[in-house]
């Protein structure tokens, strides 16, 4: 990852630390970071977001701790610290869904806890929150966590819309509709982040070319115009 | 890991640099451990209370679904001499089966409820059912948890043919009280004769048959221990 080259340019705004995650080094889409709670919760939206959100807090709750304690965490001993505060944090987003939702709680199943073992999570808080003071880590983690969220709506929305006909629970195509009910199982979940991959592979290729295809232009003219001069 | 830093930081913390002594290694942990172990209990403290009444509520809404009178339901345990006693805070005893008794508006016993559980397709599937002593059988069911396949093993809860097995599954007890008279058997689709068998989804075979079994085992136990007193929990 670029975090070395980044810390040697001008430290990025609190915008730029926001924003960051949400499009530009997105965690699933860009980074492919925390794939099993991609795969596995995405089967409706509503399940996505509530999955992104409590990634979020554990995220952005983490990394301010692991940042507020930077200085005093030796290295030697970072790794333990880091799980015990992101398992800490992971334990309170479990008590509080279950105050919430007993619904959700169950429909989160066993995702919650497997929180703590999201490679994002730990991967921000060792690559990011670690280097960073408090305000910088949180508002990275935040902007990181909301990109985690958008691009698990991205994937529930697609499989909820195939595979049962509905949106957030609102039903999209009446009665006759038949849903791919694969697109609930497993399976479905490799297709939709397949789909979305490819299709923001081929938008990157696109700009690239078209950037190439500019500076070449570019150069073309100045060799032109140079050769005109002489 | 006192191995030269391999990651390409331009100025390593000074701290990072040299190898930590243990009291500085142990007090890191230790104030690390002290405030998780303080944000855990807190939080712990803070929602126990709202977790619980969901929990209560969760449980009595399943049994509203399955007997649609009810308008206050209470826990009961029975226990495995034979005893009827109301459920209390913490894990019942061993052998202890936990059921609760739905009243209606005016204050009479409208039926009780249960829980029975057996192994599906992918994991266990626990129903709740409805029993009514008038008929001495099963009214109505609802399924607590589960996770089989969408659109295959959910079939139980939608399908209305499947669903019309529980208006009056039969499971009255022998003549002396100690098992069903006939044992609760789901069959093939289509071959239902009998009050006490349910008719299974045809493609839905495994998870119906969860629901039989579930119902079955836990009818087999609970009503021998409840029949006899039930005219005990007559008034709330």
């Amino acid at each position: 990852m670029s975090e070395s080259f980044s810390s040697l340019m001008a430290p990025p705004s609190t915008w730029e630390e926001f924003t960051e995650g949400l499009w530009k080094r997105n965690p699933v889409f860009v980074m492919v970071l925390g794939m099993c709670p991609t795969l596995a919760v995405t089967v409706s939206a509503i399940n996505s977001l509530s999955m992104g959100i409590a990634t979020t807090f554990v995220l952005a709750a983490s990394c301010f701790l692991v940042s507020v304690m930077r200085k005093m965490i030796p290295k030697e001993v970072r790794i333990a610290t880091y799980i015990v505060i992101i398992a800490t944090f992971v334990t309170v987003t479990d008590y509080a869904i279950q105050a919430i939702s007993l619904d959700l709680y169950e429909a989160l199943g066993a995702y919650i806890q497997l929180i703590v073992a999201n490679c994002l999570v730990l991967g921000r808080a060792e690559a990011h929150a670690a280097r960073t003071p408090p305000v910088a880590a949180t508002m990275n983690a935040i902007g990181m966590g909301l990109g985690f969220t958008l691009s698990l709506v991205m994937i529930g929305g697609v499989r909820e819309i195939l595979g049962a006909g509905a949106f957030f629970g609102i039903p999209l195509f009446g009665e006759h509709f038949q849903p791919w009910v694969v697109m609930v199982l497993p399976p479905g979940g490799f297709f939709v982040m397949a789909g979305w991959l490819l299709l923001f592979s081929i938008l990157r290729r696109r700009a690239q070319m078209k950037a190439d295809a500019q500076s070449a232009e570019a150069d073309a003219l100045k060799t032109s115009g140079a050769c005109h001069g002489a | 890991m006192s191995a030269p830093d391999t990651t390409s930081q331009p100025q390593p913390t000074d701290a990072l640099a040299h190898a930590t002594p243990t009291f500085t290694l142990l007090r890191a942990l230790s104030v690390v451990s002290a405030v998780c172990g303080l944000i855990i209990v807190a939080s712990y403290l803070l929602t126990l209370d709202r977790a619980k009444d969901n929990r209560r509520l969760a449980s009595e809404r399943a049994v509203v679904k399955v007997l649609p009178n009810a308008k206050t339901v209470k826990p009961f345990l029975a226990l495995a001499n034979g005893d009827i006693v109301p459920a209390g805070e913490g894990d019942p005893p061993t052998g202890a089966i936990r059921f609760y008794a739905a009243y209606d508006e005016k204050g009479r016993l409208d039926g009780i409820a249960a829980e029975g559980a057996a192994k599906g397709y992918a994991d266990i599937v626990r129903v709740m059912f409805g029993y009514r002593k008038e008929c001495q059988c099963i009214v109505g069911i609802g399924v607590v948890s589960m996770r089989e396949t969408p659109g295959i093993g959910d079939k139980i809860l939608t399908d209305k043919d499947f669903l019309a097995n529980f208006k009056a599954l039969d499971v009255q007890l022998n003549e002396d009280l100690t098992s069903l008279a006939n044992e609760v058997k789901v069959v093939k689709h289509g071959t239902k004769s009998q009050p006490w068998q349910i008719d299974a989804i045809s493609g839905t075979t495994i998870t119906s048959r969860a629901v039989g079994k579930g119902i079955n085992e836990a009818a087999q136990v609970l009503l021998p221990r409840l029949v006899p007193k039930i005219d005990r929990l007559e008034k709330p």
